[in-house]
């Protein structure tokens, strides 16, 4: 286990490195020059000069990578260039809509996803499965931010049930708030759903099936002890490792459903950003995204590692 | 001779594959999909009853059915039959290229990762490196540094797509490289790079074929997704996420304007999935009895 943790540690610091080398350069590739944007276009070549030497832009490049990792390690993302505020703190404000959004919809996607897999399951052969497979297709296929037009369509503006935009504080209103982000985590957990219902019915049947379940039922022990302690603790390897798996996509379809549903989140920031060039927010959301994408990864493998000890992933490769 | 011969698996299954994918009724229909959907992209120049950009300021908000109008026509007044031939071949297009790309970046790199040990560490890391940016990020940045263009949505949408290539030929490779017939060759003296081209990758074909097909519909979903977001296909080129994306502005007005192009994302995609599934078991007969 020690030994894994290592490697895996090692992994993602390199990853890590390589990756704000990544980001640094796609900086210095942006068009335009920062201090001409600074100092106007009718400043003197002294004033030029004078302001490249206080953003250290006159410094080699391996210097000004450092300072600029220096920068980011202590928390100064700096200024946006189209509100003036720090973009650290318009990321506190951000962030946690899309964290909300993101964990409900997991939520939401793990245990309907469970539930109907298992349905699929214990009713083979009949029209759950059949429906369950159907989805699961479906859900491959159709780009959920259609999904998120069309229950638009549907239960808000045809049936009224949902709003159809907009969000509260949930620390205003707690009940309200859940409420709101209801149909957007649908729609942001839909496709995750699809997949862990998929795999936890396949994963489902395969277990029932070995030896160990019959001779747990040979043993007498009630089919639903048989069915929470041997088939379903199965089930759950597959539903970490789809989860971690499917976090890429959750970012991703986390800033579209946030366009779809106005939700004041840290994707609809990002997009803003580029919309306006608003080069600060913009390098600021790629380096929180990629890095805490990395680290997500890694605490999913060490997660998956501690579940399934028999699978220590990328210790032996 | 026959040490080649025997190499080519995919060649001497030809016959078997194609009879198995024959007797895949949901495979055909996925492939019936394609093939139409291929021909209106096509023919979209011919087919298309409008300009997709033509605009006309006395028939906005038609509704499907109207004379001259079949699919009815959006704010502007412009033909959504006709915007959506032109987008359907756009989706296509940008599906094709970043597989494409992917399997000109991924499959070198997942050869040479399996079969020189040497290399697999740094293109174990240069994999992991290229997993630390979803493609929206990827498309964020290049948006960020080019302006949003369609040849951005193909970079985005390939590079995201070369990991997962690179492992599928990775593992071939190593499956392929402890075979006899490759053992047959080294005895005999081939070199590696000889070894790589003739026996190693005609054998990854099947699995590139298979992976290209998981690929497509993922790639048409995203240039959709980008392309609604407004880092994708800039308007006035049609795209079916424009589509989408202009019709949610207007949608308690002409609920049809949002469904059409979603319709038609979901047929190519619900093609290519029924299509690489019927493949795959064609392919890789153990995979099928699962």
């Amino acid at each position: 286990m020690g030994r894994f943790l290592l490697t895996r540690l090692w992994q993602s610091a390199v990853t890590l490195i390589l990756a704000s080398i990544v980001i640094f350069v796609g900086i210095r590739a942006l068009p335009g020059d920062p201090a001409l944007a600074m100092a106007g276009e009718e400043a003197s070549p002294e004033q030029l000069a004078q302001i490249r030497a206080e953003l250290g832009l006159d410094q080699s490049l391996p210097v000004q990578y450092l300072n600029y990792m220096g920068q980011i390690l202590t928390g100064d993302l700096g200024r946006s260039t189209r509100y003036g505020t720090e973009v650290s703190a318009m990321i506190a404000d951000t962030l946690p809509v899309t964290l909300f959004l993101s964990v409900y919809a997991i939520l939401i996607a793990v245990i309907i996803g469970i539930g109907l897999g298992v349905l699929a399951e214990r009713r083979k052969g009949r029209w759950p499965e059949w429906m369950a497979n159907f989805a699961a297709l479906i859900g491959l296929s159709v780009p959920n931010f259609w999904l998120g037009i069309l229950a638009i369509l549907w239960l808000a503006v045809g049936l009224g049930i949902f709003p159809a935009s907009g969000y509260v504080e949930f620390s205003s209103d707690p009940l309200r708030s859940i409420y709101h982000l209801t149909m957007p985590a649908f729609i942001l957990g839909a496709s995750i759903m699809a997949v862990i219902m998929r795999q936890t019915r396949a994963s489902m049947l395969e277990t029932m099936q070995t030896d160990y379940v019959r001779t747990a039922r040979a043993k007498g022990l009630p089919p639903s002890r048989i069915l929470l302690r041997y088939g379903l603790r199965n089930s759950l390897i597959v539903v970490v490792t789809i989860v971690g798996l499917q976090l890429g996509g959750l970012i991703s379809g986390a800033v579209i459903t946030e366009q779809i549903f106005g939700l004041p989140g840290f994707g609809r920031l990002t997009l803003d950003a580029v919309f306006t060039r608003d080069y600060p927010v913009i390098q600021a959301a790629v380096i929180i995204v990629t890095f805490g994408y990395v680290l997500i990864n890694l605490v999913v493998d060490i997660l998956y590692s501690v579940i399934n000890p028999k699978i220590r992933v990328g210790a032996s490769s | 001779m026959t040490v080649v011969e025997s190499s080519h698996e995919l060649g001497s299954n030809r016959g078997k594959v194609l009879r198995s994918l024959r007797s895949a009724p949901l495979g055909m229909l996925g492939l019936g999909m394609l093939v139409t959907m291929a021909a209106l992209a096509l023919l979209a120049p011919v087919l298309a009853p409008h300009s997709p950009t033509q605009v006309h300021f006395e028939a906005p908000f038609q509704q499907p059915l109207t004379v001259g109008f079949l699919f009815g026509t959006d704010d502007l007044g412009r033909d959504i039959l006709s915007r959506m031939l032109y987008g359907i071949q756009v989706s296509l297009q940008v599906g094709l290229l970043s597989v494409a790309l992917a399997v000109v970046v991924g499959v070198p790199l997942g050869l040479l990762a399996g079969f020189w040990n040497w290399l697999d560490g740094i293109i174990s890391r240069l994999t992991d490196l290229m997993l630390a940016f979803p493609f929206l990020i990827i498309a964020v940045g290049l948006a960020a540094i080019n302006g949003p263009s369609l040849t951005n949505v193909v970079i985005a949408l390939g590079i995201a797509q070369v990991p997962t290539m690179i492992r599928v030929v990775r593992g071939e490779t190593l499956r392929i490289k402890s075979t006899d017939f490759v053992t047959g060759a080294v005895a005999m003296n081939a070199s590696g790079p000889r070894i790589m081209l003739q026996h190693v990758l005609p054998n990854c074909t099947s699995a590139i074929i298979v992976q290209a097909t998981v690929i497509m519909p993922v790639a048409v979903i995203g240039e959709a997704m980008l392309s609604f977001l407004g880092i994708g296909v800039q308007p006035p080129t049609p795209s079916l996420g424009i589509m989408l994306a202009d019709a949610q502005q207007y949608i308690g007005r002409s609920p049809t304007a949002a469904i059409f192009p979603g319709v038609a994302i979901a047929i190519i995609c619900l093609g290519f999935n029924l299509f690489g599934d019927a493949l795959r078991d064609a392919l890789d007969p153990a995979s099928a009895k699962k």
